[in-house]
């Protein structure tokens, strides 16, 4: 074996180093330095991201397969681990003060080295070629996830929705390699580009069943509607840095993941077999995720419902089909991570200070803490698409692509997605209705968040801000797309 | 020329806008009103050596003896084809160079007045901060290199107006006029727009220079296309000219000008006297080469102009109110600038007696802003004394402020048209060419010009002689020294500037020519002023009861003038009972009852949604696992049905 191979993988070798230190210092440092364990952790990360970012930028990260075809890189799945990376951090930062907390004593470390399995698992899954590498990755993404969700031992809604998460998971999980054995059954292989050769030109019942599982299978991650049921209780009983988590990082990798698996597995039956099956699915989630959302007083559960819609309209972007639509919904999912973690940061504030996490408890806000109101509002404007903020132009971007398709179908679909846009702007306006016009005689009082948390905040206002309006993170992306390997599978 | 000075001509008072707009709050009174005097002062400077450099220079002069116009600079901002392209620039030609001293002058003494004025006053920064953006604007407008960045400042110019005239905005009349004022000009605006694109899209082109002196190319590009019977040069000149009707206040648009006099008299003084309503004759003066093309066009700015300035004269002999009486006589002022473009042409593409209408109506528009901002300050200084706006509550006052009194004489001297102040000269230049245009005109300005005389001396009559009333023990006294220096300053520039060789800096075609006193004319229109002025003098130099039977021998005619010929009411009557009861409540209903009731409906259908889909939430595991596969099979199974 040539074992030069590894040097391909220099983000997640990069990772496991990152993985390997927090172990050592988790198990090896006296206790009265594991207080700075979650500080340590976060200056780790942000090294490996520089590094990840500058071999992508000095054009070292080229395109390569390895071990077999079963392991790919290439610019692009880079500047994705890349953005996974940044949102990373920032959940990182913003949960230094929780995780550093008096309860967190004996499981801090637990805490990092789970979460960065995960990271490490959805970089396996974006890397991977191959199904068995895939599924390795899923798993890893997906089974920490459920220790993590039951972090709060002593509260009983954790448990609750670790089983829930858990029980759902491993059905999933079942239905996707059912899914899979079929797709092996058909073709005689687990390589991608194999079996997207040989399923061209061959629909069969058991294609499109093979299909329709493997979707409802990474639906789940994704939370598309019907596979989304279990979202809102494991977000809101989750701790509020694992929903953030779970709502960003998890989404973003599997968003990316499912594209990748669309195009270079099924690419060759896009419209005959999963163009309407995304469309049925994106209509569904999109209006579905929005009618529950209207409805949720708890601000976790209310982000679990708006993150749902907001998948919807990251699957845009697979429907789209092209490498307009793969830049938009990289772009989508980089404006999404700030904006929803700026929109977390504020929960997450607040709830250590206070412990209240009800849209009620947020009426009068802006009296008593202005800036969190401002946050907050910045956060909502944007994950509605207001302009000038970067939630707008994501979702600009992201229609656009969608529309590349130019048949009357996508038509209608980018019109109800718009739709779907007003609807979603009558309950993110709820939250700054609640902040800013309603009274209230006894609001939350003044306090003042810790340093980290604010640090984080405003990493994420400033991605709010200037990130539609910095025109060449929208034009990189672009540039990247066209020329990655994906964009040839489009044009097949 | 560089372009550091230009561009600090327009960047100055735009800085002292955000200064004084922004921090102005936290500084005092006197602090801010020094800044924005400083500012102006030097805008006033720059602009100076800008103008003289301009008129004075022999790199501005062609060979022939013609001045150049010249691009000091032009930023292309939004670029819609190669040729529609709209630029922000500075054009510097005769009468953008006039208009740069006129505006910088008459701002700068009103920034100084208005540190007596507006003493102690509540918000008194933002006064300031406001003429300062009033001054940026206008000193744009007047710069534009092409006719969109002219619409730009046009609009600031009119925002800031509404602004100023709003200024004590706790005063209800003030805000209702503030209001009539953006309204009614704005209205005109629309017109302005309109021929703006309508000219733009034919010739494709926003430029001046483009559109001014390539005659050929706007003639060969607008042939052709008709609507309604007039050509489309036209109608694109006539819209155009609608936007000059609305801000200098010609008739039927002349309603806001009147009520504008709520805002502060030196706001007065400089907006709605000297700079602002001049913006009209401004534009076409700007435009004239095209309207020379377009007979019909200049016919009307004639006639429009001729009607207003009769009827603006006839009613500010019947006006109580000083303000109201000085407002008239700016809308009949303005008007004979118009009369004077327009009769510049003789109807065949060609002008006459070397475009002298042009010359004059320029000359005029420069001594009338020294004369009547002069007319205006006075007018404050009277009501900073006597804390009125009426000529009841004022008279003998010349015994009580002597300098208020010799420097509103000699503006009235000025209007009045009486040798040697400068009125006298522009006056007449503007009357030789209506005389040669028609005789009819002719006669007809020289009216006019008498009224003039007529209604300024009856105002100062019942001012500074008349009856003394009851002044108390609080006897009035002339104002303190900032608002002295600009009276007595603008009073000598009156006495003055009539000699001024003005066909040696602006004209027409920019060649410059020697200008004559046509002696006939001079002569005439001196008698019947002088006439005028004896009448009124007879009638209202001590008190006694021939006023008073005048108007009674002629109730109606008073009636009418005296209420403006029922214009307001008429534009009230217009919109209150029919627009409003015939186009707007219908729009409201539909608006109430089918665009908000189908958008209720979507929203409460939407809403119900939700509640019926809200059990499927149940909390129970099996149930999401149930789902799940339900609906992973009738994705497969559905998909399978279609296509086999």
């Amino acid at each position: 074996m040539d074992y030069s191979q590894f040097l391909a993988m220099k983000q997640e070798i990069a990772l496991l180093c990152v993985f390997l230190l927090v172990f050592l210092y988790d198990t090896f440092m006296p206790r009265e330095s594991q207080k700075g364990l979650p500080v340590f952790t976060v200056v780790l990360m942000l090294l490996a991201t520089a590094a990840g970012f500058c071999s992508h930028c000095l054009g070292t990260s080229c395109q390569s397969e390895v071990f077999g075809g079963m392991y790919f890189t290439s610019p692009v799945v880079a500047a994705i681990k890349t953005i996974l990376n940044i949102g990373v951090v920032i959940v990182l930062i913003q949960s230094i003060k929780w995780a550093g907390g008096e309860l967190m004593i004996m499981r801090r470390g637990e805490f990092y080295e789970l979460l960065l399995v995960t990271l490490f698992g959805m970089y396996l899954m974006v890397s991977a070629r191959h199904f068995l590498v895939f599924v390795i990755g899923l798993e890893c993404a997906s089974l920490p996830l459920a220790a993590m969700v039951a972090f709060d031992k002593n509260r009983y809604e954790s448990h609750e929705a670790a089983i829930k998460y858990i029980l759902t998971a491993v059905f999933s999980s079942a239905v996707f390699m059912m899914g899979l054995s079929f797709v092996y059954g058909l073709t005689g292989s687990l390589y991608f580009d194999k079996i997207y050769a040989a399923v061209f030109g061959a629909e069969s019942t058991l294609l499109v069943m093979a299909v329709a599982f493997v979707i409802a299978g990474i639906g789940f991650k994704l939370s598309l509607v019907p596979f989304h049921l279990w979202t809102a209780d494991v977000y809101q009983g989750a701790p509020t840095s694992v929903t953030s988590y779970l709502s960003v990082i998890s989404k973003g990798a599997t968003a990316f993941a499912f594209l990748v698996v669309m195009a270079q597995v099924f690419g060759s039956v896009y419209s005959q077999v999963w163009e309407w099956m995304m469309y049925a699915l994106i209509i569904l989630t999109i209006t579905v995720g929005n009618l529950f959302a209207i409805r949720q007083r708890n601000m976790k559960r209310f982000l679990a419902f708006s993150s749902i819609s907001q998948a919807g309209y990251i699957m845009l972007g697979v429907i789209a089909y092209n490498a307009l639509g793969l830049a938009a919904m990289m772009f989508y999912i980089l404006v999404y991570i700030f904006s929803n973690l700026g929109a977390f940061g504020v929960i997450g504030a607040i709830e250590n200070a206070t412990g209240k996490v009800s849209m009620d408890d947020y009426r009068g806000l802006s009296k008593t803490n202005p800036k969190l109101s401002f946050v907050m509002m910045l956060a909502m404007f944007s994950l509605a698409g207001i302009p000038p903020f970067a939630g707008f132009f994501s979702k600009f971007f992201i229609f656009t692509g969608a529309l590349q398709g130019a048949s009357v179908a996508i038509y209608v679909l980018v019109l109800i997605a718009l739709i779907n846009t007003i609807i979603s702007l009558y309950y993110y306006l709820l939250v700054v209705k609640a902040m800013y016009i309603s009274e209230d005689e006894c609001p939350v009082k003044n306090f003042k968040s810790a340093c980290s948390e604010r640090i984080g905040m405003w990493i994420a206002v400033a991605g709010i801000l200037f990130l539609g309006l910095v025109s060449p993170v929208y034009d990189t992306l672009i540039e990247l797309a066209a020329n990655s390997e994906i964009a040839t599978y489009f044009l097949r | 020329m560089g372009i550091t000075l230009p561009l600090l001509i327009l960047a100055i008072p735009l800085f002292m806008f955000l200064l004084l707009g922004i921090a102005g709050v936290k500084m005092s009174h006197k602090l801010a009103g020094w800044l924005g005097c400083l500012g102006m002062g030097t805008t006033l400077v720059l602009a100076y050596t800008v103008a003289l450099t301009y008129y004075f220079c022999p790199e501005f002069t062609a060979e022939t003896g013609e001045r150049i116009q010249t691009i000091v600079f032009n930023q292309t901002w939004l670029a819609f084809t190669q040729n529609l392209v709209i630029s922000l620039g500075f054009l510097l030609d005769p009468i953008s160079a006039l208009m740069l001293i006129v505006i910088t002058t008459i701002s700068f003494l009103v920034h100084l007045y208005s540190l007596g004025y507006m003493e102690g006053e509540k918000g008194f920064q933002r006064y300031y901060a406001f003429l300062s953006l009033f001054s940026f604007s206008m000193l744009g407008l007047v710069v534009a290199t092409n006719i969109f960045q002219m619409y730009i400042f046009w609009e600031l110019v009119g925002a800031s107006s509404y602004l100023l005239i709003g200024f004590y905005y706790t005063k209800h009349s003030a805000v209702a006029a503030s209001k009539k004022a953006f309204i009614v000009t704005r209205f005109a605006d629309l017109g302005f727009l309109i021929g703006i694109l309508v000219l733009s899209y034919y010739s494709q082109t926003f430029d001046f220079l483009k559109l001014t002196t390539d005659s050929q190319w706007v003639l060969a590009s607008t042939q052709g296309a008709t609507f309604m019977g007039a050509s489309v040069l036209t109608w694109a000149l006539v819209l155009i000219f609608t936007g000059g009707m609305g801000k200098s206040a010609m008739m039927p648009l002349h309603i806001w000008l009147p009520d504008a006099m709520e805002g502060p008299t030196p706001v007065s003084a400089l907006i709605h006297a000297a700079t602002m309503v001049v913006a009209g004759v401004f534009l076409v003066a700007r435009m004239f080469p095209v309207y020379l093309l377009e007979e019909s066009a200049t016919m009307i700015v004639a006639v429009v102009g001729a009607v207003t300035a009769f009827y603006a004269a006839m009613v500010a002999c019947t006006q109580i109110d000083i303000k109201r009486v000085l407002a008239f006589s700016t809308i009949s002022q303005i008007a004979f600038m118009m009369v004077s473009l327009g009769v510049a042409s003789n109807g065949n593409g060609d002008v006459c007696h070397h475009g002298l209408g042009y010359m004059a109506s320029m000359f005029h528009m420069f001594t009338h802003a020294m004369f009547k901002a002069l007319l205006f300050l006075g007018a404050g200084a009277l009501i900073h004394a006597v804390h009125s706006n009426d000529y009841t509550a004022m008279g003998g006052l010349s015994r009580y402020m002597p300098v208020t009194r010799w420097t509103f004489l000699i503006g009235c001297l000025a209007i009045a048209g009486i040798p040697p102040f400068s009125g006298f000269f522009s006056k007449d230049e503007i009357l030789s060419a209506a005389y040669a245009w028609s005789p009819f005109m002719g006669v007809w300005m020289t009216i006019v010009a008498a009224m003039t005389a007529f209604y300024m001396f009856r105002l100062y009559f019942l001012i500074f002689r008349w009856d003394e009333p009851d002044y108390g023990h609080h006897t009035p006294h002339d104002p303190p020294l900032p608002m002295m220096i600009p009276l007595v300053f603008l009073a000598a520039v009156s006495c003055v500037a009539g000699f001024i060789p003005f066909g040696h800096f602006v004209t027409w075609n920019r060649m410059p020519y020697d200008i004559h006193l046509d002696p006939w004319i001079a002569c005439s229109s001196v008698a019947v002023a002088i006439c005028a002025i004896c009448l009124a003098a007879y009638m209202y130099r001590t008190k006694n009861p021939l006023p008073e039977k005048m108007k009674n021998a002629m109730p109606v005619l008073w009636d009418w003038c005296h209420h403006r010929f029922y214009w307001d009411e008429l534009y009230m009557f217009i919109t209150h009972k029919i627009i409003f009861n015939g186009v707007c409540r219908p729009l409201a209903w539909f608006d109430r009852h089918i665009i908000d009731g189908t958008m209720d409906s979507f929203a409460a259908v939407t809403n119900k949604l939700s509640r019926v889909i809200a059990p499927l939430q149940s909390g129970q595991v099996q149930m999401y696992v149930f789902v799940y596969i339900i609906g992973a099979l009738l994705l497969g199974g559905i998909t399978v049905l279609c296509l086999i």
